[in-house]
């Protein structure tokens, strides 16, 4: 079998983030930037996979601008077998992420592609869903428990209300959770490795794929600020405020 | 213009967060139809047509919606998209994993978990765990939208009367089956409406500990909710996660204790109106966002704070 992994390169989840002064978008020049921590928990799954002999072949997979390619080399020597970077400068949207996906499955036909069930940057939540729309294949996301199950494979999703269980057909998209695992840090020697490994280079053109946005990013804002701060003294006085003063028990 | 709602509910009752997707689909404008795609679920139907806002109400019954599968619903809503200037959901999980399946049939680019309807097509949503506000227009024939509940107030449960109409069109796709699910059986109110809410974190050091906090709850009629790092832990179980990528709430009171305040953590409470907590780290990011901070060892403090309830007689509205 083999895994497809899409990786982003993020901003750092422990970055501040600031807004521009104008309100163009937030400001990523000499800031931290590493891989989604939820697909570090993807790549994770499918190295785990190749580890236990149920998966052959993982591919690690970005579209994004050249120092992408850093993040597709820590999936490398995080156990990814080769990789392919899509080159685009700018910002892409899920659905011309998803379709470039869609286009990249069709060349390299792999059985399964897990994702992170969120980019901590956009905050959209839609990457594999519009995949698998996009494929007609099953879908199962926000997936904290992976297993084999004749012919197919079974997952655990944490739902709104607990967790659900459901079993698809395979080729499967899974995106992950937090709890599925915990990802591991490349060790030096696999590291040095990994630089060696294939990372091939395609663009948008080649795929076929119009990258315009649909959305106009009219301005992007600092969000209300909290004025917190104010200590109390004692548990009475935390009652005494919330009742008396704030009333809201 | 026409806006077609899709309905959350677990074929018994309508979600709350459908009311919530009701008004903000009302503030883009258009007559409001309420999609409600289960199985069994003729009292849902019969709920959503009460609502206020609501025009019509379309149920599709059949057992491949049942569990609300998005590989099965997803076309569903696709097919029946053309009529519609809008396509909205509320942004729970069902909603989170259905839309963008459709989106992608329809070859639209979704517009997620909204804060604010600024015009037809401009929206604002939260991005980078909230420490930004995004200001979106969409190009797209038909919007579609999620809708984050705690930026608009429930529309009426009651005061509507709209037609309820019955429509063909579902399959099961045959790509997945739903097993089962394990959901946490709470006699709490839901943390995601609850008027309080009171959290804890890896402070609690176990899940024992949080019967502490239950006992709070009960006196105050809160929902219990939980950090990650509590979650992780196996404190309790995952729905209790308040955050970035857990729930978000925004009660009258919150109240985190053993909770540092990490931006992920602030991103699922900071619009709550009251913030209380409980920390013995005085210099915990917390208290930066604190209301009302307590600089104490949870221990003693969260006993003590049950037993001062208690001694002034107060109760849960
Ligand atoms: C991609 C991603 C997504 C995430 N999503 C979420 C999310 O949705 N929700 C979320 O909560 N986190 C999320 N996190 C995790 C987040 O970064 C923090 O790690 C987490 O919130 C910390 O939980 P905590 O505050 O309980 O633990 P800690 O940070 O360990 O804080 C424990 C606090 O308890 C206090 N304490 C300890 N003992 C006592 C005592 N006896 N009395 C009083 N105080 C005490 C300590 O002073 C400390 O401040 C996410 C992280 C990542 C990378």
């Amino acid at each position: 079998m083999k895994v497809l992994v899409p990786v982003k390169r993020v901003i750092d989840y422990n970055v501040k983030v600031r807004v521009k002064a104008d309100q163009s978008g937030v400001d990523l020049a000499n800031v931290k930037m590493s891989m989604n921590p939820f697909d570090e928990i993807a790549v994770e799954q499918a190295v785990r996979m190749k580890e236990a002999g149920t998966v052959t072949e993982v591919v690690a997979v970005t579209l994004g601008a050249e120092q992408s390619q850093e993040t597709l080399r820590t999936a490398l020597a995080m156990g990814a077998d080769r990789a392919i970077h899509v080159v685009h400068d700018g910002e892409l949207e899920p659905l011309a992420v998803a379709k470039m996906l869609a286009k990249l499955v069709e060349e390299e036909s792999p059985d399964m592609v897990i994702l992170g069930k969120q980019a901590i940057d956009d905050d959209a939540n839609q990457t594999g869903q519009i995949l698998s729309g996009l494929l007609g294949w099953s879908q199962g996301t926000f997936v904290s428990k992976v297993e084999a199950s004749d012919g197919g494979v079974k997952v655990t999703r944490e739902v709104d209300a607990g967790l659900e269980t459901v079993a698809l057909k395979m080729p499967a998209i899974l995106t992950v959770d937090l709890r599925l695992n915990e990802p591991r840090y490349a060790s030096l020697p696999n590291i040095m490795k990994a630089r060696k490994k294939e990372i091939a280079k395609k663009t948008p053109e080649e795929l076929g794929v119009d990258t315009a946005p649909r959305l106009t990013i009219v301005k992007v804002e600092e969000p209300p600020k909290r004025q917190g701060g104010a200590k109390v003294g004692s548990v009475e006085e935390l009652v005494s405020k919330l009742h008396n003063d704030v009333g809201v028990i | 213009m026409a806006i077609l709602v899709y309905a959350d509910h677990n074929n018994a009752e309508l979600s709350t967060a459908t009311l919530n997707a009701v008004t903000a689909a009302n503030e883009m404008g258009g007559d409001v139809t309420v999609l409600v795609a289960g199985d069994g679920c003729d009292a849902v139907a019969a709920a959503a047509a009460k609502v206020a806002g609501v025009s019509k109400v379309l149920v599709a019954q059949d057992a491949a919606l049942k569990d609300h599968l998005a590989e099965n619903v997803a076309p569903l809503i696709a097919g029946m998209a053309s009529g519609y200037s809008h396509i909205v959901a509320p942004a729970t999980t069902n909603g989170k994993n259905i839309m963008p399946r459709a989106a992608a049939l329809l070859d639209i680019q979704q517009v997620s978990d909204i804060t604010e309807v600024v015009s037809p097509d401009t929206f604002v949503r939260p991005i980078y765990a909230g420490n930004a506000m995004a200001t979106v227009q969409s190009t797209d024939a038909i919007k579609m939208v999620t809708v984050r509940s705690t930026s608009f107030d429930p529309a009426a449960e009651e005061g509507g009367s709209a037609a309820v109409e019955a429509v063909g069109g579902a399959a099961d796709a045959g790509l997945s089956s739903f097993e089962g699910a394990a959901l946490s059986d709470n006699e709490r109110p839901e943390l995601t409406t609850a008027r309080v809410v009171i959290s804890g974190g890896r402070g609690m050091q176990s899940g024992d500990n949080f019967a502490m906090l239950e006992e709070v709850a009960d006196l105050l009629g809160a929902a219990v909710g939980a950090s990650r790092a509590a979650v992780d832990a196996g404190y309790v179980p995952n729905d209790y996660q308040v955050g970035q990528t857990g729930k978000v709430v925004a009660p009258e009171l919150y109240i985190a204790v053993g909770i540092s305040g990490a931006i992920q953590h602030l991103a699922g409470m900071k619009d709550s109106k009251v913030i209380a907590c409980i920390n013995k780290d005085e210099e915990a990011p917390i208290f930066q966002v604190a209301d009302l901070g307590l600089v104490a060892d949870l221990f003693e403090a969260v006993p003590a704070l049950k037993a001062e309830l208690e001694k002034q007689g107060i109760q849960a509205r």
